[in-house]
């Protein structure tokens, strides 16, 4: 069942009880008096129904359209319900208007042309043909159908059968649903006539759900009929059925309460079960933004042991780079211009690239521009300080208070708005677990990246050059590689990598001057906990805290969390001090 | 063979601190405000400031610059100082609070809280307070870097670690729940002692309390690292390895430096608190941490001298830049502080002279005079600047 359209099936529904208790309105009773009244048109509805089922051709349902249209024009209560019973059995389309006219007022007899008309807005039409009626018929003539209490509940049940068989299959689905939510009896004849003729599977589920609900609270249905019930309830097996298992009235009989009990634990475990798969979705999404974060870190801490503390500045560059490239697609044109003077020139761009391509573009650009950025800062600042992990660290520090103040300047400290492609919006459900598709593309697209940065470390030259800088740097030089390029590069690629992890949680997150700080502290936790130098290391580090963090967070809120999450790294690091997955060996100690 | 604590160096230095302890109160008291000489109240709160950073700046020089260990957690040490000295000014509020609560502060009622929190109790008593104010930032030293120099947790990962620290403790105080204020921290203080933490008086006796502070965490640096220990230190930081090797048990040499500079920021925050008027989570921010290591970097690590000069430098650039038009490039400053000072002063401002003079001596060896005080007499000029 879709979240969504349970959401408007219960907005709709609320609306309905508003109306039913307008001023004017009999006060409700929960008892059998009550009910029997609202039940006494139902059952003619019913009986009607059936007739008109057996009897099918529609030109009978179209005569009988008009002699019901002819019963409002004798100004009796009686005459009218009869009339808005036989509308609501009918199937004719035109129904629904006439009987939500008559429930608003606007629907009025004239009886001197035998005709009934629907006050549209001020405009007469006739309620048989739709036609405006002109000329006008004189005021005089007119009579508004009346309306009384009983008659209000006719006109309900009426509507409520006529939108359970209207046309549109998603106004048939919300329908049904309405009525399983307020569990309606009066509409039990309904929901059984639609669910007879109903042929979509999906409307037919929700349309026996909603038998099963009204069967299942009302203390006259038979035993077997409310033990069915209980069948379809654990059937749909979410919360909405559990509440209803759980809380039968008092008075039913033992053999359906513990049919009811069962089913309730049983979907109690189920939903126990999907509850558990929903937070380690929640924590397999949580690692995947952590894995994009940390992976470029994992590169330039792991491999070159240059703690980049401007790491998160890239991420934050990258999400501005998609935010740049989402401007000139919506202007339409490549603006550049020297700020501050008129010098400038604007390219168009074509009309096919929409936002849906913006992240095909700002990808590689993030890649590019701050890969570009770190081989800056790798050849300006830290080049000069290899061997001094520290004093890298607090120069990088520097770096990113740089870049921070740079972008508050250039872009203003303000959020900026990056949208999501259509194909990145929405939601789907598999069972009880939702999923949407933002957060499902962020788990493909960081273990692509993963999976990609493996085998370029694996396969190709700049790969394996790395590899030999980080076992043994002076033995890489030896046979003939250029260490000061191979760092350079390594710096850009981590800071590229970066860039690419700012354009996907541009997504998801905030794009403001502050992005990066956000990620830094857990980007380092990440890789130092999955072990430096070890890109295995950093999945798993990245997914087992993402998956902790989501499990802890039900018992201890969020916040709570993640300080437990920091503690346990904490007192991880005295354990281990070199992380999940330690390099061995004498290099570590160089 | 050990040094003489009390060198040329350190009694001028001292003389510089007591100077302005007596100095600065005095021309904010005894001058009418007419006067051109006038200290206003404003800045004689500002300087008190600046010399908690200086002492903040020390504990940080002790155990980075003698000890080698990168802390970037020393913001969380003074913040919890902080918060026990808060906690005291809390409790003297009483009845004065916006809902007159006598025994909760105005925080605690407005949570709808009944009696106050164990963590709350004592806290009443000045003695205690100042007892937690040394306690709290040591255990929490004591037990943190009991755990990391055990396990031989070193460099980079321990400086990552302590980043940690802080983070999660800001984390936790900034929930409500934690009965610490929450996101307002703790402020609307009234008396201190029973006397009035906004009147001029208090002031400037914060301040000159400040600068003894300053003085005595100065001697103790001292007296430590020009002690057998303080050899032990630099040996430490400088071949760690060998240092074991030798016999020496590191991890207590280093636990106890942690420890004891780890009381120096704890009361450098709690001197901190009643002069600004207000403690919060912010204090707790990983930022903070490391904009004072950079003071400690600006002045010299490892000449003690050096990280006050350096802290009252850097801040008083802060202030002047943040309150004038210039404010947004305070960032762009800053930031290239930390890049310039590690890529061109690596040795600090006091560091860099002191080498200048090393080398000098060397060329003319014949030059009169102990040169160790120099240093220390180039640190006058920023001083007396300010």
């Amino acid at each position: 069942m879709h979240l969504i359209s349970f959401l408007a099936a219960s907005n709709r529904c609320r609306c309905k009880t508003d109306g039913r208790a307008a001023p004017g309105s009999l006060p409700r009773s929960r008892g059998r008096g009550g009910e029997g009244a609202a039940a006494r048109p139902i059952l003619a509805i019913a009986c009607l129904l059936l007739f008109s089922l057996l009897a099918g051709p529609s030109i009978a349902r179209a005569d009988a359209f008009d002699d019901a249209l002819t019963k409002f024009l004798a100004d009796s209560y009686a005459d009218t319900e009869a009339g808005v019973t036989a509308l609501g059995a009918g199937g004719d389309a035109r129904a629904f208007a006439v009987v939500k006219a008559l429930q608003d007022g606007r629907l009025l007899a004239d009886p001197a042309g035998r005709r009934v008309l629907i006050d549209d807005g001020g405009v007469p039409k006739d309620a048989a043909t739709g036609a405006v009626v002109s000329p006008a018929p004189a005021a005089a003539d007119l009579k508004r159908v009346r309306l009384n209490n009983r008659l209000r509940r006719a006109v309900e049940a009426a509507l409520g059968a006529l939108t359970l068989r209207a046309p549109d299959p998603a106004r048939r689905l919300d329908a049904a649903q309405a009525v399983f939510k307020s569990r309606d009896a009066s509409a039990l004849a309904a929901v059984e006539a639609a669910l007879a003729q109903e042929t979509d599977p999906a409307v037919k589920a929700a349309l026996a759900e909603a038998r099963a609900a009204i069967l299942i609270t009302s203390p006259d249905a038979p035993e077997a009929a409310r033990i069915e019930a209980v069948g379809t309830l654990r059937e749909r097996g979410d919360q909405a059925a559990l509440a209803l298992l759980s809380g039968l009235p008092a008075g039913t009989p033992a053999t359906v309460q513990g049919a009811a009990d069962s089913a309730a634990s049983a979907i109690r475990n189920r939903l126990q079960v999907w509850e558990a798969v929903q937070n380690a979705w929640y924590g397999v999404s949580l690692g995947s933004v952590l894995l994009l974060a940390a992976i470029g870190l994992a590169i330039t801490f792991g491999v070159m042991g240059v703690i980049n503390m401007a790491h998160g500045e890239m991420v934050m560059l990258g999400a501005y780079t998609t935010f740049v490239v989402q401007e000139a697609i919506r202007q339409k044109a490549i603006s550049l211009s020297i700020p501050g003077t008129e010098i400038g020139m604007s390219l168009p761009l074509p009309a096919a690239l929409t936002l849906d391509w913006s992240l095909a573009v700002a990808v590689p650009l993030a890649f590019v521009v701050t890969g570009l950025v770190g081989i800056l800062i790798e050849r300006s600042v830290i080049r000069f300080l290899y061997g001094r992990p520290l004093e890298t660290l607090l120069a990088t520090w520097g770096i990113s208070l740089i870049l921070q103040q740079a972008v508050r300047t250039g872009f203003g400290p303000t959020n900026k708005e990056v949208s999501n492609p259509s194909w990145m919006s929405g939601a789907f459900e598999i069972g009880q677990l939702a999923i949407t598709w933002n957060r499902l593309w962020i788990v493909c697209f960081s273990l692509t990246v993963f999976v990609l940065l493996l085998a370029m470390l694996r396969f190709t030259r700049l790969g394996l050059e790395m590899r030999a800088v980080t076992q043994n740097r002076g033995m890489a030089a030896c046979v003939g590689i250029r260490t000061a390029r191979i760092d350079a590069l390594t710096f850009g690629l981590g800071s590229g990598i970066a860039g690419i992890a700012g354009v996907a949680l541009s997504q998801i997150d905030n794009v403001s001057p502050n992005l990066g700080q956000s990620y830094i502290i857990d980007s380092f936790m990440v890789v130092v906990f999955g072990g430096v130098g070890n890109l295995w290391g950093t999945l798993v580090g990245a997914f087992t805290l993402g998956v902790a963090n989501k499990f802890l967070e039900p018992f201890a809120g969020a916040v709570l969390g993640k300080i437990a999450i920091l503690v346990l790294i904490i007192l991880f690091i005295q354990r281990r001090p070199r992380g999940l997955f330690a390099l061995k060996g004498r290099a570590i100690e160089a | 063979m050990t040094a003489r604590p009390l060198d040329r160096g350190t009694l001028v230095f001292l003389g510089l601190v007591a100077a302005a302890a007596i100095v600065v109160p005095a021309l904010n008291l005894a001058l009418p405000e007419s006067s051109p000489l006038h200290v206003p109240t404003y800045l004689v709160s500002l300087f008190g400031k600046y010399v908690c950073f200086a002492l903040l700046a020390l504990s940080i020089d002790l155990i980075w610059g003698y000890c080698g260990i990168l802390s970037l957690g020393h913001g969380a040490f003074f913040a919890l100082g902080g918060y026990a000295m808060g906690m005291y000014l809390m409790r003297q509020i009483g009845g004065r609070g916006v809902y007159g609560n006598p025994l909760l502060p105005d925080f605690m009622v407005f949570l709808n809280w009944k009696e106050l929190p164990l963590a709350w109790w004592g806290f009443s008593s000045f003695p205690y307070a100042m007892l937690m104010v040394l306690a709290v930032p040591g255990l929490l030293a004591l037990v943190f870097g009991w755990f990391a120099f055990r396990s031989r947790v070193t460099g980079v990962y321990f400086s990552i670690i302590t980043q940690a620290m802080t983070f999660a403790l800001m984390l936790a105080f900034f929930r409500n729940d934690f009965g610490f204020g929450g996101n307002n921290g703790l402020t609307d203080f009234k008396d201190i002692l029973g006397f009035n933490v906004q009147a001029d008086g208090t002031r400037a006796a914060l301040f000159a309390i400040s600068c003894v502070a300053l003085m005595l965490g100065y001697l103790v640096c001292r007296v430590l690292v020009a002690s057998k220990f303080g050899m032990v230190l630099i040996a430490v930081r400088d071949a760690e390895a060998r240092a074991r090797f030798l016999g020496y048990r590191v991890e207590s040499y280093k636990l106890a430096t942690f420890v004891i500079s780890a009381c120096m920021a704890g009361v450098a925050g709690a001197l901190y608190v009643p002069q600004v008027g207000i403690i919060n989570p912010g204090e707790f921010s990983p930022a903070n941490s490391i904009e004072a290591v950079i003071w400690v970097a600006v002045g010299g690590r490892g000449t003690l001298a050096g990280a006050v000069v350096g802290a009252l430098l850097v801040n008083y650039a802060k202030t002047s830049f943040t309150s004038g038009p210039l404010a947004p490039y305070w960032l762009f400053l800053l930031g290239g502080l930390f890049v310039g000072v590690t890529l061109w002063l690596p040795r600090g401002i006091v560091g860099t002279v002191q080498h200048w003079r090393a080398r000098r001596r060397e060329v003319a060896p014949d030059a009169s005079g102990p040169a160790e005080g120099a240093p220390d007499g180039a640190a006058q000029k920023p001083l007396a600047a300010e």
